[in-house]
């Protein structure tokens, strides 16, 4: 099949994928003729985690339709199921098969409570999902915080009290230390990994997007009582879009955890802040389209630290972006406007686009 | 044995019994149709029929089997598909991504084999897209296959909406006033395609419609509602004579 015969949607696709591969082309170019500062090459992992998140919230608000406020939850239980097990098997195993299994130990481990949050929180629909959500965001955030496990030879100590409560013998070792959370987690995570996760997210979901799981998750979007007259199973293919973002949110956590020397559950990092965070890049990038999520998601992690002298206003920009982009996304007139002035038109590529 | 049939089928919301004691047969093959004034309950009896709303008291039976009760999905998979009185297409997506939809259950292939893009996804995808532009063809929307379905014109939805419900391969479709809206040639066509989806598929047919050109034109019987109570039913000629039908419809001297 050649490129013009394609549908619309497979070369759209084939331009993301293009767009990522080159992209990291480039950064690995630039940083082998040492035109990355080593503050912007600190950045390099983060950027594919946050552009992986997108990818993955997307699929639940832009795709399924449902507003999900608490996906940095997912990304915390990613990071530490999968740093908890790479501290367990540090001395046992080889980095690469380690860190292989721990990422997809982080993506299980945060797929399996998708699943199990999603069969209460799918029941409900639009404001009372997203208030849920957050609400379990918060409280898997708060509940690793109260967690302490220890190891020594007679096995693992779980207490959720403190650390004197696990008894651990004199050699013992602290593996999750409460609100100090891990410490010390190999620094396994770099720029092609981070990169892989995040091309391998990107290609399942629009590979599934553009199939009939994609079009049956997109009919509940669009009219839930019309996908079930014509027999499609509503509540299925919400738990399964619900779980494999799930499962993409802890692959990135995973990422995310090896990158960092102690992993401790802040509000800053795993707060309901990153899931707006997280919401901002979907709504930014044009809801429901995974490229301009992961546009929106590298853009807004880097402008913070372009325009660090007034990082302080961050949040502050965030929020008024969002509400502009919301007035010119959604009003009649600026819609019109963008269509009437369609950089597409000049190329003599706007019919198509109706 | 009927395809259809209905025994003393009401529902009460709160102190409404919105139907009362309905009963229908319709045989394998029938045009069907139900008429009534405005709220008279019409488009309930559908929703009770699919799923929507689950009946207070009565039985349905679809070629034997009791669907009663059951859910929306569960009855379509027993063969009921419908279409909607305020038109429900998925609007974001193509006019063939919308029949695809209604190919759902029919064409299966595993998520897998989508996200790897294995050959039985490229197979199935162009049997699907076979079958629905042969689906798409009856109703003389083939060459719009690429538009957005939020784009077609108002008659054209309600078809498109006939082509995804045909989709699910259904032995009975429900279409609740296919022609509202439809200017008169847009109706005569529309009438052409449900003989043509008759005689061709041999599909039994019931419909809601308000345009009596249209129902006095394909239907072979009827059924009159008011109230939520059936006022009389029988072959089409002598329910539209019966007096107490023009009554209900034009009212009182």
């Amino acid at each position: 099949m050649n490129f013009k015969q394609m549908t619309k949607t497979s070369r759209d696709n084939l331009g993301t994928i293009a767009m990522l591969v080159v992209a990291f082309a480039v950064v690995q170019a630039l940083r082998a003729g040492g035109f990355v500062n080593s503050h912007m090459d600190g950045m390099l992992v983060p950027l594919c985690v946050y552009a992986t998140m997108a990818v993955s919230l997307n699929l639940v608000v832009g795709i399924l339709g449902e507003l999900s406020l608490g996906h940095a939850g997912f990304m915390c239980v990613g990071a530490f199921s999968s740093a908890f097990f790479s501290k367990c098997f540090e001395q046992s195993m080889g980095t690469f098969p380690r860190f292989l299994i721990a990422i997809l130990i982080g993506g299980l481990v945060a797929g399996v409570l998708g699943f199990l949050i999603g069969i209460p929180v799918l029941r409900l629909n639009g404001d009372y999902l997203a208030i849920v959500t957050l609400a379990f965001g918060e409280i898997i955030k708060n509940l690793v915080n109260v967690l302490y496990v220890g190891r020594d030879a007679a096995g693992l100590h779980i207490s959720m009290r403190d650390q004197a409560a696990l008894g651990l013998a004199e050699d013992g070792e602290m593996i999750i230390n409460g609100p100090q959370g891990i410490t010390g987690t190999p620094f396994n995570s770099t720029f092609t990994v981070g990169f892989v996760i995040l091309l391998v997210s990107t290609i399942v979901v629009l590979n599934l997007v553009n199939s009939r799981e994609g079009r049956a998750i997109m009919s509940i979007r669009d009219n839930r009582i019309a996908a079930g007259s014509l027999g499609i199973p509503v509540t299925r293919y919400k738990m399964f879009a619900f779980t494999l973002s799930a499962v993409i949110a802890g692959c990135a956590g995973a990422l995310y955890a090896h990158n960092l020397s102690s992993l401790i559950a802040t509000p800053a990092r795993f707060g309901y802040n990153m899931s707006i965070l997280f919401l901002v890049f979907v709504v930014l990038g044009g809801i429901g389209s995974t490229r301009g999520a992961i546009i929106a998601a590298i853009i807004l992690t880097l402008l913070p630290e372009v325009l660090r002298f007034m990082a302080d206003y961050r949040m502050l920009i965030y929020a008024v972006v969002l509400i502009v982009m919301m007035i010119v996304n959604w009003n009649p007139k600026s819609r019109a406007f963008i269509k009437a002035h369609s950089p597409k038109k000049w190329f003599g590529r706007g019919k198509e686009d109706r | 044995m009927a395809l259809l049939e209905i025994n003393n089928l009401s529902i009460q919301f709160g102190g409404l019994r919105a139907v009362d004691d309905f009963n229908l047969t319709v045989e394998q093959g029938e045009l069907y149709g139900l008429i009534g004034p405005n709220g008279a309950g019409k488009t309930t009896v559908f929703n009770l029929l699919t799923g929507e709303y689950k009946p207070t008291e009565g039985v349905i039976l679809l070629d034997g089997k009791d669907i009663t009760g059951k859910s929306a999905i569960e009855i379509n998979r027993a063969g009921v598909a419908r279409t909607f009185q305020n038109i429900r297409l998925f609007k974001q997506q193509s006019v063939l991504d919308n029949v695809k939809i209604g190919l759902h259950n029919r064409y299966p292939y595993s998520a897998v084999s989508a996200v790897l893009r294995l050959p039985s996804y490229y197979a199935t995808e162009k049997q699907m897209n076979e079958k629905a532009m042969e689906l798409l063809h009856v109703f003389d929307l083939d060459g719009e296959a690429n538009t957005l379905s939020s784009n077609l014109p108002y008659g054209k939805q309600r078809k498109l909406e006939i082509a995804r419900a045909m989709a699910t391969e259904p032995k009975l479709l429900l279409l609740d006033e296919p022609a509202a809206g439809m200017n008169p040639n847009e109706t005569e066509e529309l009438m052409e395609d449900i003989r043509y989806i008759r005689e061709n598929f041999g599909m039994t047919i019931l419909l809601i419609e308000h345009d009596m050109r249209l129902v006095s034109g394909i239907c072979e019987k009827l059924t009159v509602l008011n109230f939520g109570r059936i006022l009389t039913q029988g072959e089409t000629k002598e329910v539209l004579a019966d007096p107490e039908v023009i009554k209900a419809y034009l009212g009182d001297e």
